[in-house]
């Protein structure tokens, strides 16, 4: 690489100064989750940029590039694409959302339960 | 139980992207990174909203039980909840999910501002070039509490290049506070600033300063609605950091705040403005980026160049008073550890006012206020506070305030 290209895809990949905090216990997975979590960001950007094409082809029937450039949503369609993310985001996030509910209400084991109906 | 059925109730999601007013230096936003910061902004709310009170959960139930079993008392400070709390498997993948959302709003940020840095740099150079009211000053030094670390964990902090001269620094602060507040603080990102102008407002109706000092103005946010607000008055906005001056101009130019005076100097050593040259002292959510020592000296400063019935109004998150319960302690300290805030756990534990006192303000002059950010709540969202809040980031803020001698001067004036 010379001197004078910047790239910019490599800098926006900068790190902040200061040691990351370790969340796991093997750093690997550290590095798994960042690129799950980058994934799922992705996934949302493309079912964002569909719906953006639909609605722009239910209205116009033909669309450009451009088109989906510069579209920006009304009130009611950004609030219907707000609900989108919002539910995408609950089916994605189901396990981790379901750890609270495993909090507000623990459970015995399903073996327990079972020994349990064994007899009643 | 909820009694609304799917079709009669408003969701709580976030504004689009779209929404943000753009000013004349606005990074221009392709679709899909519009799409990135829709998402993150509704990722936010999630976290906070629909994981944030597993935090409490376990540790009512899981975390101080076994604590208590262990060392036969519950915990003495919000350290120690840390402590036990770091090792919950709950809280560890909660912690990791919030910090991932904090690396990614920085890079998608960077990503959107780093690929447009040249049309930015033009823009800006249009309003910054051969303009008297910015001014740099390389001889002023990055104090060591701005560089030991990356402040928010934004890569390059307040003061880093990529290119000599840039602007991607403030860009990418201004552009990325959306996602972060999911919208909390209004098309601007200015509803602090907004609030500013309100309660001023309120309080002192018809009151017209003739000079104002916001200090740590970083993007100017917070300052170029009081400019706006106050047309006659003369705004002076300093930081340590010339990147964010160079932005931080350009936009307020742009948006026709021309009565501020951008000025790069450190707010400890005050000495080029004579005693009581301002009647309003200011900062909005800086102090926390200071340091121990460093603190007091601003205050100090502010206080000299505060002429006297001049108001000094500091906006921070609440301190870590004894009446606040300690799980409530830990878990607004959340950003110090995890997201490069390193002097925000012991800048809350400080007593403002012990400190405005040793600055020189009388115990009676002294003021506190909650500020919540004004937006246009047609699109943006009204700050949540309670269960929902997303502690560090909400935009409803603790204000210390003091009028300067104001009983002499009301007394002088009877």
């Amino acid at each position: 690489m010379t001197d004078d290209i910047f790239d910019w895809m490599a800098a926006a990949n900068k790190k902040a100064k200061g040691k990351r905090p370790e969340y796991f216990d093997d750093p690997e997975d550290e590095r798994m989750l960042s690129i799950l979590m980058a994934v799922v960001g992705e996934v949302s950007v493309l079912r964002e940029r569909m719906d953006t094409v639909e609605r722009l082809l239910d209205a116009k029937g033909t669309i450009s590039r451009d088109d989906i450039e510069n579209y920006a949503p009304d009130k009611q369609a950004a609030y219907e694409r707000g609900a989108m993310v919002r539910e995408y985001i609950y089916r994605v996030m189901r396990g981790p959302h379901q750890m609270v509910q495993e909090l507000e209400q623990v459970e015995p084991p399903i073996e327990e339960v079972s020994r349990e109906l064994k007899d009643i | 139980m909820s009694t609304a059925t799917p079709t009669d109730q408003k969701l709580d999601v976030a504004p689009p992207y779209n929404a943000v007013a753009r000013h004349g230096v606005s990074p221009q936003p392709s679709h899909d990174e519009v799409a990135r910061f829709d998402f993150l902004a509704n990722f936010n709310k999630f976290l906070s909203g629909a994981l944030g009170p597993g935090n409490k959960l376990t540790y009512d139930k899981r975390v101080q039980p076994a604590f208590q079993k262990e060392h036969g008392r519950v915990p003495k400070n919000r350290f120690e909840i840390r402590r036990a709390m770091n090792n919950d498997p709950f809280h560890k993948f909660w912690s990791a999910l919030k910090r991932n959302s904090m690396e990614m709003r920085q890079q998608n940020g960077r990503a959107m501002v780093l690929r447009q840095i040249d049309e930015l740099n033009a823009k800006a150079r249009q309003y910054n070039e051969g303009r008297d009211t910015l001014e740099l000053n390389p001889a002023i030094e990055v104090p060591r509490y701005q560089n030991t670390v990356d402040i928010h964990c934004m890569p390059g902090s307040y003061h880093g290049e990529e290119l000599i001269g840039d602007v991607s620094a403030g860009a990418n602060y201004d552009c990325g506070i959306f996602a972060t507040t999911a919208g909390g603080l209004g098309a601007l990102s200015d509803g602090g600033g907004a609030a500013l102008v309100k309660w001023i407002k309120q309080q002192r109706p018809g009151w017209e300063p003739r000079r104002v000092l916001d200090i740590g103005t970083t993007v100017g946010h917070n300052i170029v609605p009081l400019a706006l607000a106050f047309p006659n008055c003369e705004f002076i906005a300093i930081d340590t950091a010339a990147p964010i001056l160079r932005y931080a101009h350009a936009r307020a130019q742009s948006l026709g705040a021309t009565n501020i005076k951008f000025i790069q100097a450190n707010a400890e050593d005050l000495s080029r403005w004579d005693d009581g040259t301002f009647d309003w002292v200011q900062t909005t959510m800086f102090l926390h980026e200071t340091s121990g020592k460093a603190l007091p000296k601003i205050i100090a400063e502010g206080y000299r160049v505060l002429a006297d019935d001049g108001l000094m109004f500091h906006l921070e998150q609440p301190e870590y008073s004894d009446e606040m319960p300690l799980y409530e302690q830990f878990i607004r300290d959340w950003d110090a550890f995890n997201n490069n805030e390193p002097f925000w756990s012991s800048m809350h534990a400080l007593d403002m006012k012990t400190v405005m006192i040793e600055a020189g303000f009388a115990a009676n002059e002294l003021f506190e206020s909650g500020v919540r950010a004004v937006v246009d709540t047609d699109i943006f969202p009204e700050a949540a506070t309670g269960d929902d809040e997303d502690h560090g980031r909400a935009a409803y803020w603790h204000a210390y305030g003091a009028w300067k001698n104001s009983d002499q001067m009301q007394e002088a004036a009877e």
